[in-house]
């Protein structure tokens, strides 16, 4: 019973950090994109 | 009749989200970010200034078409109402707890889009400034300190790298929400509109959906939760375990030395930031162009965002004042350096003088509320926080005009272009030697500033 409830803990965090993890990388790595023309 | 309330809390209230035994702590930053994330937003809306100036017109500016400067005022409005908003909203957040206040925050900000883009439809300015700039605004200032009290009350042991995560969202939103907003233009485009009044339907959608999300994960710890082995320390130095009331706090020289040390911060920032693009074309003649310079700010954009977790974090263990006198005394040798880096190593010293600067900067928006922690003990410190954002509207009013009329007195006295720059950043480093004698100032709050009744609420 404690197994499931960490699993699902451990499902909901990891999944909680994908919601502002993968947009926050998506930005920093259209950013960085567009910043590397100064050193071009 | 009494009006007392019965049966079970709402939805929204305070003691409905309050975590069970177990709940995983790590859950509340991303719930934070979530909020801070969306309205990052407000620093790339540079990118409907164009689009805006051309509603009429489309492919260019036609008679009746809105102009630049009426146009920025929209940015500038939405500032001033975070200011205000955080100022005023602070002492309700407190007492209704983080979930009603993300969730107002949601509405005013994607409600707020929703009305510029009636505005932008009906080409009435005033309504655009209403909705993106007064009611957008508030949005911004009551999500901006609505998950600081909660992540210190969670984080005791590390508010500073708590409250860093959440505010470095602020910085990166601009990340995403710049090229978010130029593909739904694009993708809304049509040949007779450029699309601004369909994206901000879309945003305003979006935004409040994902602050909803932030909303809906968010938990306050139960009274008198502490995470485990963390044993509080007794009041150390700045550091107090006390609680001074918002109202009292305004009557400290404390609270008003932190909002000096903020606004010389942002406004030395703020006089980097501004002048970054044309500054470093100038300095480097010829060997960066425009679209290079406009990438050197998006760099500049990065080592913001990175700073505000990395100096926060680093607060935890070097102490608030410590990071404080870091950001002034290293500010100012980087301030005084950075005009003769073009001698010294070209352009990619230049780049790293400027991004350390922009990190500071960044970084002080983030150690911030952990500061008032120290200072003022937790209890009262999203209000307290509040109150002391409008140093950050006085200094984005007051920073860019002091940078531009210094630089128009110094070119109308005779001095060379790129050494009114360089007269500018000595004069920033002075503001930053008053900010540091400022930081060296604080002092631990006298007792009699303390709350003595008793009082029962811990919630976050």
């Amino acid at each position: 019973m404690s197994g499931s409830r960490t699993s699902s803990s451990v499902v909901s965090l990891l999944l909680a950090w994908a919601l502002v993890g993968i947009p926050l990388a998506w930005g920093v790595a259209m950013t960085a994109s567009n910043a590397m023309k100064l050193f071009q | 009749m009494a009006s007392n309330r019965i049966g079970s809390p709402g939805l929204l209230d305070r003691e409905r989200i309050v975590a069970g035994p177990g709940f995983n702590r790590w859950l509340v930053p991303p719930a934070a970010l979530c909020v801070h994330l969306a309205i990052g937003e407000v620093y790339a809306f540079s990118v409907f200034n164009i689009p805006m100036t051309r509603l009429l017109g489309v492919t260019k500016h036609a008679p009746g078409d809105w102009t630049n400067p009426d146009v920025t005022w929209i940015f500038s409005i939405a500032i001033l109402f975070l200011g205000l908003s955080a100022a005023f909203a602070g002492s309700w957040l407190d007492r209704v707890g983080p979930r009603k206040a993300m969730v107002a925050a949601a509405l005013c900000f994607g409600g707020g889009f929703i009305v510029a883009a009636i505005g932008v439809a009906m080409h009435n300015l005033a309504v655009v400034y209403l909705g993106y700039g007064v009611i957008g605004g508030c949005g911004l200032g009551i999500a901006y300190i609505s998950p600081v009290k909660t992540l210190i009350s969670w984080f005791p042991d590390r508010p500073g790298m708590a409250t860093g995560l959440a505010i470095m969202g602020f910085g990166g939103g601009a990340m995403i929400g710049a090229p978010l907003s130029v593909w739904l233009m694009r993708h809304f485009a049509t040949a007779s509109g450029n699309g601004v009044a369909a994206t901000f339907v879309a945003l305003g959608v979006i935004y409040a959906a994902y602050m909803l999300i932030g909303a809906a994960i968010v938990r306050v710890p139960a009274p008198g939760w502490q995470p485990a082995g963390f044993v509080p320390a007794r009041t150390n130095g700045l550091v107090t375990t006390e609680t001074v009331h918002v109202d009292e706090a305004l009557r400290t020289p404390q609270f008003y030395l932190l909002w000096l040390v903020l606004c010389l911060n942002v406004t030395a920032g703020i006089a980097v930031l501004s002048q970054a693009s044309p500054m470093i074309q100038q300095m480097f003649h010829g060997r960066v162009s425009p679209v290079a310079a406009a990438g050197f700010v998006g760099l500049l954009s990065i080592f913001n965002m990175a700073g505000r977790f990395v100096w926060a974090s680093a607060s935890d263990w070097i102490g608030r004042k410590n990071t404080y006198a870091v950001f002034f005394l290293l500010g100012i040798v980087l301030y005084v350096l950075l005009p003769s880096t073009g001698r010294l190593g070209g352009v990619g010293l230049f780049v790293i003088v400027s991004g350390i600067i922009l990190s500071m900067y960044g970084g002080g928006f983030a150690t911030i509320p952990a500061y008032l922690r120290d200072v003022f003990g937790v209890r009262y410190v999203g209000a307290i926080h509040g109150r002391l954002l409008t140093a950050w509207a006085a200094a984005g009013v007051l920073g860019p005009l002091l940078i531009s009329y210094l630089r128009e007195y110094l070119l109308a006295n005779g001095v060379a272009q790129a050494d009114a720059y360089t007269l500018t950043l000595y004069i920033m480093a002075g503001l930053l030697f008053v900010g540091f004698l400022c930081n060296l100032a604080m002092r631990p709050v006298r007792a009699h500033h303390f709350v003595t009744t008793g009082d029962t609420e811990v919630g976050a």
